[in-house]
């Protein structure tokens, strides 16, 4: 028993200033069509909630249904900060799995303001993300800040490696139809940006979008009936917790735990429990999509995947083995640098990166003979996922 | 600011007494460690020195519900891993700029107030 992908869609990201349900519907429109399944015949309907557009947001699955028109498709909706689009796909595949429906559709998608994302706003001090902006002014760069800084004095990343991410990255991006950035950097740009919390400049830390993404969902029995051959299959879907003691500092925390015993990392967490569902290791990888909410985040990384060891993340990327035609291609879609984030869409973009890639359907940015990915995220209040995805 | 987490000298945390744990902000009720029991936890004065697990700045003004001074001065935040408990705790740095500071370098706790007047724990040069 296996859970494939049988179609991928999105709305382009940008700045557009849509309604979220615009980029939602045409990102679940372009999936359905893309799977050869009409609507009506959806059987499930999942959608990664946006917290930023009101209550509508916070009914996102029933949003997207109403939008594509009422058809009587069991429906769910859940929010998970950054991994909201990875559990929204892994509520669709348990359903298959168990046997309680053959197809389903995963919306995400989002409509964000312009500059730093903000707190849910009021008076709220029993609220950690709303403090952490009241008593120290800390953003979400400034957390990603601090661990470029600890990259920096740990394994002697330096600023023209980050560069070199984005420079990458760029490249990816320009050949992606759907990302926002579109034009190849160069690492003088980047050095000459804006610091916005340093070490990191304004080219070094992903923006906020707008954007949508579906994904099709099907049991092996669906898409062999509907005549798909040699579908994308999900290998694993992990969404562990972070594990006691938590001893990085995570947002949007004042504090870790203390080092009471030795304890895995989150990120590595999330990616052992991945490989280990899906019987493989990251030796057998073709290519990784990881969630570069800055550049210096991407080479972490890379190591916490098991890419490449702890601190020799630089190393693969200034060899080039993490570029497009490399021997591991990180974010052949061009990333979230390319991106931006659209937080409820972003972990499903990633599927569909995923998905394309491994049909050899990604076109200029194919990553050649890909066989297996995985598709990485990490969010707020300990949230994160890993997918890993096979031919 | 927040009653309860700092009293003009030190950061206060609770300590769980079955296993004896500490954790900031303090935390009531049960233990956070998933393999003990506790569920008394007492508050405890915090080690007013640590040293610099990393740092960065904010050149621009946070945003709401940040107040920021005017005209604007880079908000310089500091997470210091406290000599004692070994937590790792943020918070704005008094005094110094990023240019100051380095990893594993030691600081020491200070009182600081918001430009819109409350007080805070801040990180500053060891006295």
């Amino acid at each position: 028993m296996s859970v494939v992908v049988i179609g991928a869609g999105m709305h382009p990201w940008g700045k557009q200033g849509r309604p979220f349900q615009e980029y939602g519907v045409a990102a679940a429109r372009a999936a359905l069509a893309d799977a050869g399944v009409a609507w009506s015949d959806v059987q499930f309907v999942v959608g990664a909630d946006t917290i930023r557009n009101g209550y509508p947001g916070f009914v996102a699955g029933a949003t997207y249904a109403r939008a594509l028109g009422w058809s009587g498709a069991r429906v769910a909706s859940c929010y998970a900060a950054c991994a909201s689009g990875a559990q929204a796909v892994d509520l669709a595949r348990a359903r298959i799995l168990a046997g309680l429906c053959d197809v389903a559709l995963v919306v995400g998608a989002d409509s964000t303001p312009k500059g730093f994302f903000t707190p849910v706003g009021g008076d709220r001090p029993d609220d950690p993300d709303w403090l952490r902006f009241r008593l120290l002014g800390a953003t979400n760069p400034a957390y990603f800040a601090l661990y470029a800084r600890r990259r920096m004095a740990l394994y002697g990343s330096t600023p023209a490696d980050f560069a070199a991410v984005k420079v990458k990255n760029a490249l990816a991006g320009a050949l992606n139809p759907n990302a926002r950035y579109r034009t190849p950097v160069t690492a003088e740009q980047v050095l000459a940006s804006p610091m916005v919390a340093d070490p990191l400049r304004l080219m070094d830390i992903c923006a906020t979008s707008d954007g949508g993404a579906a994904v099709v969902l099907a049991s092996a029995a669906y898409a062999r009936r509907l005549g798909v051959r040699s579908p994308v299959t999900l290998a694993a879907i992990s969404t562990v917790t972070p594990t006691y003691p938590k001893t990085v500092l995570d947002l949007p925390d004042f504090a870790t735990d203390p080092p009471v015993r030795e304890s895995v990392p989150f990120r590595t967490a999330l990616a052992l429990a991945a490989y280990e569902e899906a019987g493989l290791g990251p030796e057998e990888l073709s290519f990784a999509e990881v969630y570069d909410l800055s550049t210096a985040l991407e080479l972490d990384w890379m190591e916490d995947l098991g890419l490449c060891a702890t601190g020799e993340a630089d190393k693969l990327l200034r060899a080039g083995d993490t570029a497009l035609g490399g021997r591991i291609p990180v974010n052949p879609s061009g990333g979230l640098a390319s991106f931006g984030e659209a937080i409820p869409a972003q972990a499903i973009a990633q599927v569909c990166e995923l998905t394309w890639q491994l049909r050899g359907e990604a076109g200029a940015r194919q990553v050649e003979g890909a066989l297996a990915a995985i598709a990485v995220n990490q969010g707020l209040f300990g949230h994160g996922s890993a997918i890993v995805a096979v031919r | 600011m927040i009653p309860g987490w700092f009293d003009g000298t030190h950061l206060l945390g609770t300590r769980c007494t079955s296993c004896q744990a500490v954790f900031f902000p303090p935390h009531h009720g049960f233990c956070r460690d998933p393999r003990c029991e506790g569920e008394e936890l007492v508050e405890e004065r915090l080690s007013r020195r640590g040293t610099v697990w990393s740092y960065t700045n904010a050149c621009y003004p946070p945003p709401a519900p940040f107040v920021s001074a005017e005209p604007y001065v880079p908000v310089t935040l500091a997470a210091v891993e406290l000599e004692r408990e070994r937590i790792v705790v943020l918070g704005q740095v008094k005094g110094l700029a990023v240019e100051d500071l380095r990893v594993g370098m030691e600081l020491e706790l200070t009182e600081g107030t918001l430009a819109d007047g409350p007080s805070v724990w801040m990180w500053g040069p060891p006295r």
